[in-house]
């Protein structure tokens, strides 16, 4: 039902960190075909597969390599965005633990594709052991020459911000700057971390380039649905049986990821609402759950699939809390460089938890809606689109339960 | 050059103009705080939406580049919408104590209110505090909660001072303006932090709280300051005398030029006003008798001193000019120089300490009008005249303004030349030590009390109007020279400044043709006229 695992086949064995495991299975097998390759056809291979971006926007990964100007000289940078901070998610962690050479494999393709000789790896700054963990197989691919040859890697930990997981958030901070997002255009393909060419990645991403170019981009791509192909980690948290992280196919429902993987409701057993794709993602009643969990199948069901991770929420939980505690966070991690992000995630907060403590007043849901739904799609990033999802959809698909503590 | 169309109007701009300055070239105003012209863009304020035909939604107009065939709409119903929308943002946790704060009457948030905003507040929670009257520096004051986080001073500190002194720190509605630790906002240029600064976040040390902004007259006027002249706007406050306590001069703002000092100003030059109503100002012409100086009548003044120039020989008189007196001053001088047949004459007096010089504005020569004196030919050897009086061959001298006391010479010798000097006559808007020794004291009105011109160091002429009445019986240099002309038997028709401009033009080829139209707002450089005139 789940099909075949590629990212997460090695993360039963206790060594899988180690240069010695990933080789025995078959690690590096790609990066000597890769070299065989033209940069192009590497690039075209890539975008066969229907591989899209897994950080949270869904991006087509070949498309986005494609944007780096074709007659540059200089230099091109490859950014690994492994600050994972997606509320719901942690699947990289796993991935930066368990099977560091894999990314390491992943960027050397991605780098030759991109013609980039320096890669940094953006770590989040409590991911303590990933990056222990990620540095010392770093260390091991350069003593075996696989690293130190043409391409480099530069790790970097992050200092604790949301925000620096936003692609130019990320280049900022990476640049020695307060992580805050940047204008575009230009666009980091065009101009991008210290003003070079950067192509930013998720580290999940990367690990399927092995794969690819292995296997090539038909067999990836029929993993998948029609525009999105492979397989993806669902990082599944909340009221489940089995909290974990999970690969499967792009393909299978929201009701698979509950039911099947995670092995059901727990709490009273009876599921309420799901967020799908980390706190940034519209958040779903029980009754919406068949959708598959692509791209395109998460979009077209009013929410998205974000960074696959799913929430899950059984009866027991109340929804205004719920959306109080995410205002919160997203009050607490706006990094206050556009104003309507900076002055209304705060204002929102207080609304929301106000409410919860039963001083809500009747007009207090609509003005959070009207708010959300002007400020949605005003700012420099999509950090505060990410909010306004769990702020209109909370209240929308629960809003007897908010009305219900509002005092007549 | 792209050639677009904005609310239905078509235009050309030069190439990477954005759409802020595209439709101000059509006179449409697309409100904005973050964006200065002066500034790199930095889309953080998201007020400047426009709708450009084909995308999605509206789009900041500062980061986006006219291009050929763009069609941009300024005021379709979602840019309105958007506006005022964000307009509410930038007023959620803003304190609304307009009442009590410097800025009103100059505030973009209640200006733009009242063009974009006008929606009922919905905000009923408890706002963020932060930070209150915090000293930023000598110049400079910081209300955290006024700030609507624009980051023009920000930026300001770092591309155009390069000094990098503040910085934008905590995070969402926690965020605020602040200084990096040890550091003060002490630079050269910090007073011009407060002028883009479109709140009441950053205000004056120096002026807050001495009068409401509707109070002030402004003229336009040319700071003195240095030989960079740059444009300057002169605030008085006429209308309300009495808050203000004697202070007519309420502060000196800049005044865009692209040619001399785009939109800022030094801040020695902004604060350097204080003379104006400086107890040394001098309000009479003073006679010295036996040792003490006293008022006297001008017609006596006048007299007294065409008196000694024509009691003395020309040979044995002597002139110190001062390239802070106005181009008109000078020619007027010139003038009584040339009916005395007076050949003794300089300006140019070493300072006692070398002025400070910076790649920015501020040039090392203190004196606004170092060339005009040149080209009207007053440049002499003033140390050989001071010499000539210690040897007793200049028995009469006719100071400028200038301490002499103060200067970059030997102060014994001076003293001893001044001291040598029968009639020493002093003129200019303040006493001095030098001033103390005269015989004659002719009180001069100050630049902001009078018309006139400076020529800067580049050779640029340009105009400063009165701002203020004349302090007490003070004239304008030119009209006591005017007079001392007419005592002398050169009657002169000259009334007003700008007659003795006009005189100059006819006189001195540099100035040929200019008037104080062609000269206009942004000046006219010396020369220019010739030139185009053989062209």
């Amino acid at each position: 039902m789940t099909g075949e695992r590629t990212l997460t086949r090695n993360f039963h064995r206790p060594d899988a960190h180690t240069l010695a495991a990933y080789r025995g299975t078959g690690g590096y097998t790609a990066w000597e075909k890769a070299q065989t390759m033209e940069p192009a056809a590497i690039t075209e291979e890539v975008k066969k597969s229907n591989l899209r971006g897994l950080g949270g926007a869904g991006f087509p990964t070949g498309m986005k390599w494609s944007f780096i100007p074709k007659n540059h000289t200089g230099p091109v940078y490859l950014v690994i965005n492994a600050d994972e901070g997606e509320p719901g998610t942690f699947k990289d962690r796993y991935l930066l633990e368990r099977d560091p050479h894999a990314l390491i494999e992943g960027m050397l393709i991605a780098a030759r594709a991109i013609r980039s000789a320096v890669g940094f790896v953006y770590i989040r700054g409590e991911y303590v052991e990933p990056w222990r963990r990620f540095s010392a197989a770093a260390r091991e691919a350069t003593d075996a020459g696989y690293l130190g040859r043409g391409f480099d890697v530069v790790v970097h930990r992050g200092a604790g911000a949301y925000i620096c997981g936003e692609e130019t958030g990320l280049i900022s901070s990476l640049e020695g700057r307060k992580g805050w997002p940047k204008l575009k255009p230009p666009f980091p393909a065009i101009k991008g971390a210290f003003g070079a060419p950067t192509i930013v990645n998720n580290v999940e991403t990367i690990c399927h380039l092995p794969h690819i170019i292995n296997r090539g981009a038909g067999w990836f791509a029929s993993l998948g649905t029609k525009t999105q192909g492979g397989t993806r980690m669902y990082s599944v948290s909340g009221r489940v049986k089995r909290p974990g992280v999970y690969e499967a196919s792009v393909a299978i429902t929201l009701r698979q990821v509950i039911y099947d993987l995670a092995e059901g409701v727990t709490g009273n057993g009876r599921l309420k609402a799901v967020v799908p794709g980390g706190s940034s993602a519209a958040i779903l009643r029980a009754d919406e759950i068949d959708v598959t969990m692509d791209v395109d199948g998460l979009k077209n069901a009013g929410t998205m699939a974000g960074s696959a991770g799913v929430i899950v929420m059984d009866e027991t939980v109340s929804i205004p809390e719920a959306l109080m505690v995410v205002a919160r966070f997203y009050a607490h991690e706006s990094c206050g460089q556009c104003t309507p992000c900076r002055e209304s995630t705060g204002w929102i907060y207080k609304i929301t938890e106000r409410i919860v403590e039963g001083r809500g007043r009747k007009e207090d849901l609509d003005t959070v809606l009207d708010v959300a739904r002007r400020g949605a799609g005003t700012t420099i990033c999509a950090f505060y689109d990410g909010a306004v999802g769990p702020y209109i959809s909370y209240i929308e698909k629960f809003r007897d339960e908010f009305e219900a503590l509002i005092p007549k | 050059m792209p050639k677009l169309t904005i609310d239905g109007k078509e235009i050309e701009v030069a190439p990477g103009t954005n759409l802020i300055e595209a439709a101000r070239a059509l006179d449409i105003e697309v409100p904005h705080y973050c964006y200065h012209p002066g500034l790199s863009v930095a889309g953080q304020c998201r007020l400047c939406m426009v709708d450009i035909e084909k995308a999605p939604r509206p789009t900041i107009a500062c980061n986006t580049v006219a291009t050929d065939g763009m069609v941009v709409w300024t005021q379709t119903e979602r840019v309105l919408e958007t506006r005022k929308s964000i307009m509410e943002f930038h007023l959620i946790n803003h304190p609304l104590d307009c009442p009590v704060c410097d800025q009103a009457g100059e505030c973009w948030l209640q200006i733009y209110y009242m063009k974009h905003g006008l929606y009922d507040p919905r905000m009923v929670d408890e706002k963020v505090h932060k930070p209150k009257a915090v000293p930023l520096g000598p110049h400079v004051i910081l209300d955290a909660e006024r700030c609507i986080l624009c980051s023009r001073c920000v930026r300001f500190c770092d591309e155009v001072t390069a000094t990098g002194e503040l910085g934008i720190f905590d995070r969402g509605d926690r965020s605020e303006i602040g200084l990096f630790p040890g550091r003060e906002l002490d630079n050269k240029y910090s007073g011009n932090v407060v002028d883009i600064c479109p709140v009441g976040a950053l205000t004056d040390r120096d002026f807050r709280f001495q009068v409401r902004v509707w109070y002030l007259d402004a003229a336009k006027s040319i700071c003195p300051g240095c030989a960079r002249g740059c444009n300057i706007e002169v605030h008085v406050n006429r209308r309300r005398p009495h808050h203000a306590q004697g202070r007519r001069v309420a502060r000196l703002k800049p005044r865009f030029n692209a040619a001399v000092n785009k939109w800022w100003i030094c801040d020695d030059g902004r604060y350097g006003f204080g003379f104006v109503d400086d107890g040394s100002r001098l309000r009479s012409p003073l006679q010295r008798e036996g040792g003490q100086q006293l008022p006297v009548a001008w017609d006596e003044a006048i007299a007294g001193v065409a008196g000694a120039l024509t009691a003395h020989p020309p040979a044995e008189t002597g002139v110190i000019a001062s390239p802070k007196m106005a181009n008109e001053d000078l020619f007027a001088l010139r003038r009584v120089l040339d009916r005395r047949g007076v050949t003794q004459v300089g300006f140019a007096v070493r300072p006692r300490v070398p002025g400070d010089e910076d790649k920015l504005l501020i040039r090392a020569d203190k004196n606004p009008n170092t060339r005009g004196a040149e080209l009207i030919g007053l440049g002499g050897d003033t140390a050989a005249i001071l010499a000539a009086a210690r040897a007793r061959r200049i028995r009469c001298l006719w100071i400028f303004g200038h301490d002499l006391l103060d200067a970059g010479w030997p102060e014994a010798e001076t003293r001893a030349a001044l001291g040598a000097v029968e009639t020493l006559i002093w003129s200019g808007t303040n006493a001095n030590a030098t001033s103390a020794l005269a015989r004659w004291v002719l009180p001069s009105a100050a630049w902001v009390e009078r018309d006139g011109t400076f020529t800067n160091f580049e050779g640029r002429v340009q105009r400063f109007r009165a701002a203020v009445d004349q302090l007490g019986e003070a004239l304008p240099d030119w009209e006591i020279l005017g007079r001392v002309l007419t005592a002398l038997g050169e009657p002169t028709l000259a009334a007003r400044a700008e007659h003795w401009f006009r005189e100059l033009g006819r006189s001195v080829p540099a100035f040929a043709g200019m008037t104080y139209q062609s000269i206009g707002d942004t000046g006219q450089m010396v020369g220019a006229t010739r030139e185009a005139a053989r062209a």
